[in-house]
């Protein structure tokens, strides 16, 4: 994948993290930008580097929103879900199972 | 169960007399991650009735039980919070590790581990494997929720699992009762430390999760479908639109029901007692004795028991919205609100709790990894509406606020005046924490993660029981606490002799406390009466009104008009709202100052709270009592 240069903070935000997926949308998680106790305990949710996610439903306003993850259904309030880069797969239909 | 299960103290020495090879455990740890079943669990080998309900977090401290194994033996067993890996990071965090490895000094350390894992998410559970295997400690791998993971199809191979983690396997169902004899046969043989294949590197979480996965694909474990009603269910609650309006339906529906109900039950108890007590004046020769009977214990303890049902209904809504899953999706849709506010999620089901008692609430606030966020949290639950408050505001409703419909049938002024005061301690909650949070306690933001459990059917046997505790704490209450400050109240009324008769009200001791403290208290809009129940609910809230049906019940005046008709005579309306603002705010209950000053390790914080409560309350009803009055 693509890395992008960072330098402007719209253009990695806008494309490629956890709040960009609307409910349905699947993505492949690459890297989580949070403190390292904080980032432990996503990934002992499930949320690992590889991991895919798929965005589920939310709270009123689209936050915090529900992330299918590794078998469980985790909350996120966007200000976290921000900090969870991804690699956003192609568009799909909502899986409906 | 025998005799001897029920005393700690003989359990040892049972314990002492194992046959079999010194091996078999004194005490045993049941732990596993978050909302697992272990309570579940505990509850099913000890007899014992732990709170249970379906969300992560509701154990933050141990438990301790006594299992009897069929053959007679005793296991001690500890019931542990939920934990994700051995790396503490909350208090209840703290309390699971330092327990496993014997770092309490209140508890022994454990000579076996029962493991609790939900078999269906099997793959992620395992990864808690790893560090409690590493301790060296005989293990046996709890895999609940065999029943859910039948029904969706999911799958696994006990004992190539069994062989791969080097430690006995049993497929359970807590629920349902299913394989607990296994875990028996476990408790009472003898038990080998494990001697697991490989382990990861502990710290790595990534080769923990990868460690995990390949057990579960040795063990052949193929995981259920995504659970269907979960998703469908979700479909609605977590609607953009219905969601936020079922949310409000439920809470205005909860209310309402309490309301009217618990009417018809209420007023059977209210008869009872006019009966009973009729009986008791007829039996009796006018004495003494009999107006303590009667004026005291009757009328006081009386008007307090007319509300047992409310709050049993109370408790029936909390358990069923507590163990179907829905609390979980509502702190999802209140969760914005309390960001607003600056607190975490988090902080919401505490509160939900405080609905039904403070005290519960305030120690659950342990989950919360912020200190800060805790301390706030503590600082405000006790403005959420208890089920204490309800006796009170049900009885100043009943008498002042003529019931009429609002919006047809759906909506009168009565519920409507009770939502209103849920709303106003729910305001005074979160105000106060925004003022908390943003000068004296403003701290970093943690983030939010709340683990959506799957909606189940709330049990018969987990709601009943339940409700059959809160009666008999209610009761429990009555007969103490309440009792004992009527019987003063009723010697308060009694003395000191005038003129070698017994005194009027007004110039007993009672009265003349009342009368003292009356300059203060009217602005308020109340009276003397009332300000000896002000005084009285400083024990606890719903004494004001044991304190008022006895106060009137004694006064000759009153005495045929009932509760409702004496206190309408008594209180202006301005006064009458200016009271229920006093109790939304007012922090009156020995047992939540208490512990708070248990969990914030002092007497700063609870007597702040109580100076702050006791001044909004004042100046709240002041206002109150000005506009209306």
């Amino acid at each position: 994948m693509l890395q992008l240069s960072g330098n402007s903070a719209l253009a990695e935000t806008d494309f490629a993290t956890l709040v960009d997926l609307r409910h349905g949308d699947a993505a492949i998680l690459e890297r989580i930008d949070l403190p390292g106790d904080d980032a432990r305990r996503l990934m002992e949710l499930g949320f690992l580097p590889g991991a895919r996610v798929i965005a589920g439903r939310s709270g009123p306003g689209g936050d915090p929103r529900v992330f299918q993850v590794d078998g469980s259904e985790i909350a996120l309030r966007r200000e976290t879900a921000r900090n969870l880069k991804v690699r956003v797969e192609p568009a799909r239909k909502p899986r409906h199972t | 169960m025998s005799e001897c299960s029920n005393c700690s103290s003989c359990a040892p020495a049972a314990v002492l007399e194992f046959p079999k090879n010194g091996a078999a455990p004194k005490t045993v740890a049941v732990i596993g991650p978050p909302n697992s079943g272990k309570t579940t669990l505990f509850n099913r080998l000890t007899g014992l009735r732990q709170k249970v309900a379906n969300f992560p977090g509701v154990t933050v401290e141990q438990h301790t039980g006594v299992a009897e194994l069929p053959d007679g033996r005793a296991v001690r067993l500890i019931d542990l919070p939920g934990v994700y890996s051995l790396q503490p990071r909350s208090e209840d965090e703290q309390v699971a590790y330092d327990v496993l490895t014997g770092n309490r000094a209140d508890t022994p350390k454990p000579e076996a581990i029962l493991l609790v894992l939900d078999t269906t998410n099997l793959a992620r559970h395992l990864m808690l494997a790893a560090p409690i295997l590493a301790l060296g400690v005989p293990t046996l791998i709890v895999l609940n929720m065999a029943d859910d993971l039948r029904k969706r199809g999911g799958k696994l191979e006990l004992a190539a699992l069994s062989a791969e983690l080097g430690a006995p396997v049993a497929l359970v169902s807590a629920r349902q009762g299913e394989g607990i004899g296994q875990v028996f046969d476990f408790l009472a043989g003898a038990m080998p430390k494990p001697a697991p294949k490989g382990l990861p590197v502990l710290q790595d979480v990534p080769k923990c999760r990868q460690w995990a996965g390949q057990v579960g694909s040795e063990a052949k474990y193929h995981a259920p479908a995504p659970p269907k009603w979960t998703r469908r269910l979700d479909s609605i609650f977590l609607h953009p639109v219905w969601g936020a309006v079922i949310f409000l339906v439920v809470v205005v529906g909860v209310i309402r029901t309490i309301f009217k109900a618990a009417l018809p039950m209420s007023k059977g108890i209210e008869r009872l007692f006019a009966v009973s007590g009729k009986w008791v004046a007829t039996a009796l020769p006018d004495s003494l004795l009999r107006s303590l009977l009667i004026d005291g214990v009757w009328a006081g303890v009386g008007s307090v028991l007319v509300f047992l049902p409310q709050v049993l209904l109370l408790f029936l809504f909390i358990g069923i919205l507590e163990d179907s899953g829905y609390l979980a999706r509502a702190a999802l849709i209140a969760d914005r609100t309390m960001a607003r506010v600056g607190l975490q999620g988090k902080s919401f089901i505490p509160l939900l709790s405080a609905y039904g008692c403070a005290v519960p609430a305030i120690m659950s606030t342990r989950t919360i990894e912020n200190k800060r966020d805790r301390i706030a949290t503590i600082l405000i639950a006790p403005f959420m509406t208890c089920s204490a408050r309800l006796p009170v505001y049900a009885l100043l409703i009943a008498a002042f606020i003529p019931d009429r419909s609002l919006l047809g049938p759906f909506l009168g002024t009565q519920d409507a005046a009770l939502l209103g005061l849920y709303v106003l301690g729910f305001l005074a909650a979160v105000l106060t924490a925004w003022a908390l949070k943003s000068s004296v306690l403003k701290s970093g933001r943690t983030p939010f993660l709340l683990e959506m459990p799957s909606y189940r059917w709330p049990t018969l046997q987990s709601i009943g029981l339940r409700l059959l505790d809160r009666t008999k704490v209610f009761l429990v209450r009555a007969g103490t606490i309440i009792l004992l400050v009527t019987v003063i109240l009723w010697v308060a009324c009694n003395v000191p002799p005038i003129n070698g008769k017994l005194p009027d009200l007004e110039h007993s001791l009672a009265g003349t406390v009342g009368r003292t403290i009356e300059p203060a208290i009217r602005p308020l809009g109340f009276n003397w009466k009332i300000g000896i129940g002000l005084i009285t609910s400083l024990a606890a809230r719903e004494t004001i009104v044991s304190t008022l049906g006895a106060i009137y019940g004694m006064d000759p005046k009153t005495q045929e008009q009932g509760l409702q008709a004496a206190l309408r005579n008594d209180l202006s309306l301005g006064g009458a709202f200016a009271l229920l603002v006093f109790f939304a705010f007012a922090m009156q209950c020995m047992s939540t100052s208490a512990v708070v000053r248990r969990e914030t390790g002092g007497w700063t914080w609870p007597l702040l709270q109580f100076a702050y409560m006791g001044a909004l309350a004042y100046a709240g009803a002041f206002v109150v009592n000005h506009l209306i009055g």
